[in-house]
């Protein structure tokens, strides 16, 4: 049986990958992808906590969270679109149209 | 055998997620991401979470990835080197070094989590579609309406946001 530790920790780990990706890129794709990575570690963890606590609950909790993760890709690749309408470019550095 | 699979399955996530983070073409991050999040769906197989494992093949290495290739190949971003690279190797080596103590700080204190019961057996049905789908119509009825409400929100506007706009200024 592998310990609750072991996978609370991958969670941790593939979490901080996440956020490293989301700091370290300037490709708003990818800094979306890593947001992917980031939920799917938190659902690692809720995961191993329901099988622990022997509880469905968690599992609900993980149907929700991909629930709004997919309606957060869909809006979120809708306005990456309309913004490349306007300027063709997906480099978050260089939409800075409301900086003042 | 349990152990060798979940360390197998453990290395194969990470090492995609590594692949994801430090590439910088879209597709390959994208696929990256399909291999890290099947690995994923292993893992929760190995937890008794059979719908959610199952759920997140379709739902996230199907759909959502369908959706992130569909919008890389739609806007053709071409490679283009770093223009704006002036100080963000600095900002990249920040981040690293802040995440990294924040990745030390939590793989210390999730070590430190004693599990409440310790590999307790489960029963048969923890996990399937019967269980799961109980809970869902009967305790968490409401949420799951809302989620519902949730996505036909998300549906309309990622349509309203995507399509081409009428000018109306010419008339």
């Amino acid at each position: 049986m592998v310990s609750l530790n072991a996978y609370l920790m991958l969670g941790a780990v593939l979490f901080s990958i996440g956020a490293v990706g989301v700091l370290a890129h300037r490709n708003a794709l990818i800094i979306y992808m890593c947001i992917e990575l980031m939920l799917n570690a938190v659902n690692l963890t809720i995961v191993a906590f329901s099988r622990f606590l022997n509880s469905l609950d968690g599992h609900v909790y993980v149907f929700m969270i991909m629930t709004v993760a997919a309606a957060e890709a869909a809006v979120g690749l809708a306005i990456l679109i309309a913004l490349f309408r306007n300027k063709p470019t997906v480099d978050v550095d260089e939409i800075n149209l409301s900086k003042g | 055998m349990e152990l060798l699979i979940f360390y197998a399955f453990c290395v194969g996530a990470v090492v995609s997620a590594l692949l994801m983070v430090t590439t910088k073409r879209p597709v390959r991050a994208a696929m990256s991401l399909v291999a890290t999040m099947s690995f994923l769906a292993g893992l929760y197989a190995l937890l008794n979470a059979h719908l959610i494992a199952v759920l997140q093949l379709i739902v996230y290495a199907g759909a959502i990835m369908v959706l992130f290739l569909f919008v890389i190949m739609l806007l053709n971003i071409e490679e283009k080197e770093g223009k704006l690279a002036k100080n963000v190797f600095f900002i990249q080596l920040a981040g690293t070094v802040v995440v990294g103590i924040l990745m030390v700080a939590m793989v210390v204190v999730m070590n430190k989590i004693g599990a409440p019961v310790a590999g307790a057996a489960v029963d048969e049905t923890f996990g399937t579609t019967k269980a799961v789908g109980w809970m869902l119509f009967t305790k968490y009825l409401l949420p799951f309406e809302i989620a519902s409400v949730l996505l036909l929100a998300a549906i309309v506007g990622a349509v309203i946001l995507a399509k081409r706009r009428i000018d109306n200024s010419k008339a």
